[in-house]
């Protein structure tokens, strides 16, 4: 059987379990559609939560950010694994206990004021929506290199096959395919790590392969040390990023992590508050499980590409003789070479082979039949730091797909990557479309513009929301705009600057009051929307960062903008009423959950 | 372990407090784990190995996540049995 065909078969397959389990899950009620009911268990969501969470980027593009940043890249392991902790120590039990649907509800409730909820719901859905837009664009990636259909048609078909489980479903159908999502998702990139590890290093598990010794005695960190050196680029276990830019960027993903609504709902559909406890205990579990094999696949997987492009003598290899994975990835522009030296063989070493570091493909052939630049680099290179130019642009974002073809593991393997690549694309969406919708039908027409509307009402708004929220976000998918990379970190930023303090202090901090919330929301939402759009589309340059801090990491400064804020308000503003004492009262202990 | 509590309240309170002596341990290990190890000090720990990686480089890839995991469920059975003792349980 060809790659194609058994991609065709595996994503087929995973795709009528989804469909099934739509059918399956139809939801009745709003509390169905909103929080499947609140009957989940605590080791299913915690499946469903991981799932949720592990998007496009975890699953695709976090091995290539490792493998290319060394341990400049452990900001995002740490950062979207600790995140979880906060989740579970300072918000998740509470909201539980909270009992309602939504973070604007917690939010709008808590604070005693429409303008709190208002701005909650504002955050909750841009938030979502960037971080949507990557999501489909994921899909068609996938679909379009290994099924060679167009982009267009694999962002449909991923919609259709959304629209099944989360407009019919709601929360209960996408619970119950996120959690079979979950294993398909785990089982593809599992599979190929363990593979890798078994082969490089004898190890079956990745985590204790990556510390292994070789044959020559030295350990696999040490020998890609000594690679990447004589290549001219850095070692892989140093870092060049500051550590107060790591801090930083560590804290934003963290607290961002916790504060993002598609992952908070999760929390809420639990029986109760030991439940949502356990719940977040096992969603960290499973992605561990994950996580801490990435670093073990990112390092094999830089091996392995080293090795393959410059070959055994470390010469580099002649382009007649690259494997097909080279051209097929060429050919979708993720890959290219420009022959610096003119002797006909591809070379990897540090340096960018295309001015301004992305490669720009003139529409022409060489005489070897492959894809020219028209913005060729210069070519130069320091001959005492590495032995030749770099003539290679590699797409951090391959070498999870790329990696079973590299390590020439066998087909079935690949297109099981395929499949769980959809899988992490396709659940995370659909949590995301879900806060949208809920985001519109509840808190903007329920409890906004129309109260009196009766369940089905609402749910027909749900279902109506959810159908545009898709459309809109296939739309970005097909024409996606320009900026979606840039904007990715702000979704982070974001919620670390307004939903996430606006939680913590609604919990544990009795006084405030929603003046000093809404102010402190106001400061980390246009502060962070300034700094990011500031740097990243009006040209500021590095020199004139704030303390320092890159636009991705900004966001943890404006968090703690937004808290000394909203203290500072509160101060100076009357303390919250009655009734909103009594509903900080009853969060804080676990007896007598229940629904309002 | 807790006198028996004159009202609901002092209870609630008590409860309260403990909850959060608690976050405050089990914080303070996961800033150590992760900022501490992982980022401040992650030179000074590259000096040693463990199980053939730097130990800071360990830290910061691997051993940060082991601990965040062991929090999130030590927190989870500490809270159950702080319900229990103040009667506050589901």
């Amino acid at each position: 059987m060809t790659l194609n065909v058994l991609t065709f078969l595996f994503i087929g397959a995973s795709f009528a379990l989804y469909i099934g389990i739509a059918i399956w899950t139809r939801a009745g009620s709003t509390r169905e559609f909103y929080i499947a009911g609140g009957g989940v268990s605590p080791m299913a969501n915690g499946m469903a939560t991981a799932a949720d969470w592990m998007s496009a980027a975890s699953f695709l593009s976090l091995a290539g950010v490792i493998a290319f940043m060394g341990r400049d890249g452990s900001a995002f392991l740490m950062g979207w694994t600790g995140g979880y902790v906060m989740l579970a120590l300072l918000l998740a039990p509470y909201l539980r206990k909270f009992g309602k649907f939504t973070v604007p509800d917690f939010i709008g409730d808590r604070y005693d004021a429409s303008l709190a909820r208002g701005l909650a719901l504002l955050c909750a859905i841009l938030i979502s929506f960037i971080y949507v837009a990557g999501q489909m664009r994921g899909v068609g990636i996938v679909f379009s290199r290994y099924l060679q259909v167009q982009i267009e048609w694999g962002v449909l078909i991923g919609m259709a096959i959304v629209f099944c489980y989360a407009v019919l479903g709601g929360m209960k159908g996408i619970t119950y395919t996120q959690v079979a999502q979950y294993c398909v998702m785990i089982c593809a990139f599992l599979v190929p790590a363990l593979f890798l590890s078994l082969l490089m290093s004898g190890h079956l598990l990745p985590q204790l392969g990556l510390g292994a010794q070789l044959d020559d005695g030295r350990t696999v960190l040490q020998t890609l040390d000594e690679m990447l050196t004589e290549l001219g680029f850095d070692p892989y276990t140093q870092g060049q990023r500051s550590t107060w830019d790591r801090f930083m960027l560590t804290l934003v993903l963290m607290c961002g992590t916790a504060g993002l609504p598609h992952i908070i709902v999760r929390f809420f559909t639990v029986p109760n508050v030991r439940d949502a406890r356990e719940s977040a205990g096992w969603a960290l579990v499973f992605i561990a499980l994950l996580y801490t094999s990435v670093p073990g696949v990112a390092a094999f997987g830089r091996i392995n590409l080293i090795q393959t492009l410059n070959g055994p003598d470390q010469q580099g290899v002649a382009y007649e003789a690259m494997p097909d994975w080279f051209r097929t990835w060429e050919g979708a522009g993720l890959i290219a070479w420009h022959d610096h030296n003119g002797d006909g063989r591809v070379q990897y070493a540090a340096g960018s082979v295309a001015d301004g570091g992305r490669p720009v493909f003139s529409g022409e052939r060489g005489e070897m039949g492959e894809r020219l630049l028209s913005n060729p680099s210069s070519g130069e290179f320091d001959p005492t730091r590495q032995p030749f130019a770099s003539e290679i642009y590699i797409d951090h974002d391959i070498l999870v797909l790329a990696n079973p073809e590299i390590a020439m593991l066998p087909e079935w393997v690949v297109a099981l990557v395929a499949a769980g690549a959809v899988a992490a694309a396709l659940s995370t969406a659909a949590g995301l479309l879900l806060v949208i919708s809920t985001s519109v039908s509840h808190d903007l027409m329920k409890r906004t513009l129309r109260p009196n509307m009766s369940d089905r009402q609402e749910l027909r708004f749900a279902r109506l929301s959810a159908v545009l929220a898709l459309l809109l976000a296939g739309y970005f998918g097909i024409n996606p705009p320009g900026f979606v990379a840039e904007v990715v970190a702000l979704a982070f930023g974001l919620a670390a600057a307004t939903v996430f303090p606006a939680i913590v202090l609604g919990i544990f901090c009795r006084r405030m009051n929603s003046a000093g919330a809404v102010s402190g929301m106001l400061v980390g939402l246009f502060s962070t929307l300034a700094y990011v759009i500031y740097f990243k589309f009006m040209g500021g340059q590095e020199a004139q960062w704030v303390l320092g801090v890159s636009p991705e990491a900004f966001g943890a400064l404006a968090m703690v903008l937004n808290f000394a804020t909203a203290l500072v308000v509160m101060c100076l503003t009357p303390a919250p009423p009655e009734s909103v004492q009594r509903l900080i009262d009853n969060v804080r202990i676990p007896r007598g959950t229940r629904w309002q | 372990m807790p006198k028996p509590m004159s009202t609901h309240q002092d209870t609630v309170r008590a409860y309260w407090r403990a909850n959060l002596r608690l976050i405050g341990i089990y914080l303070g290990i996961w800033f150590a784990a992760s900022y501490g190890c992982g980022i401040l000090f992650v030179d000074l720990l590259d000096q040693y190995s463990l199980f053939g990686y730097p130990l800071g480089f360990w830290f910061a890839q691997q051993g940060s996540i082991y601990v965040f995991v062991l929090i999130v469920w030590g927190y989870m059975f500490s809270m159950n049995r702080l319900d229990k003792q103040y009667d506050v349980q589901e």
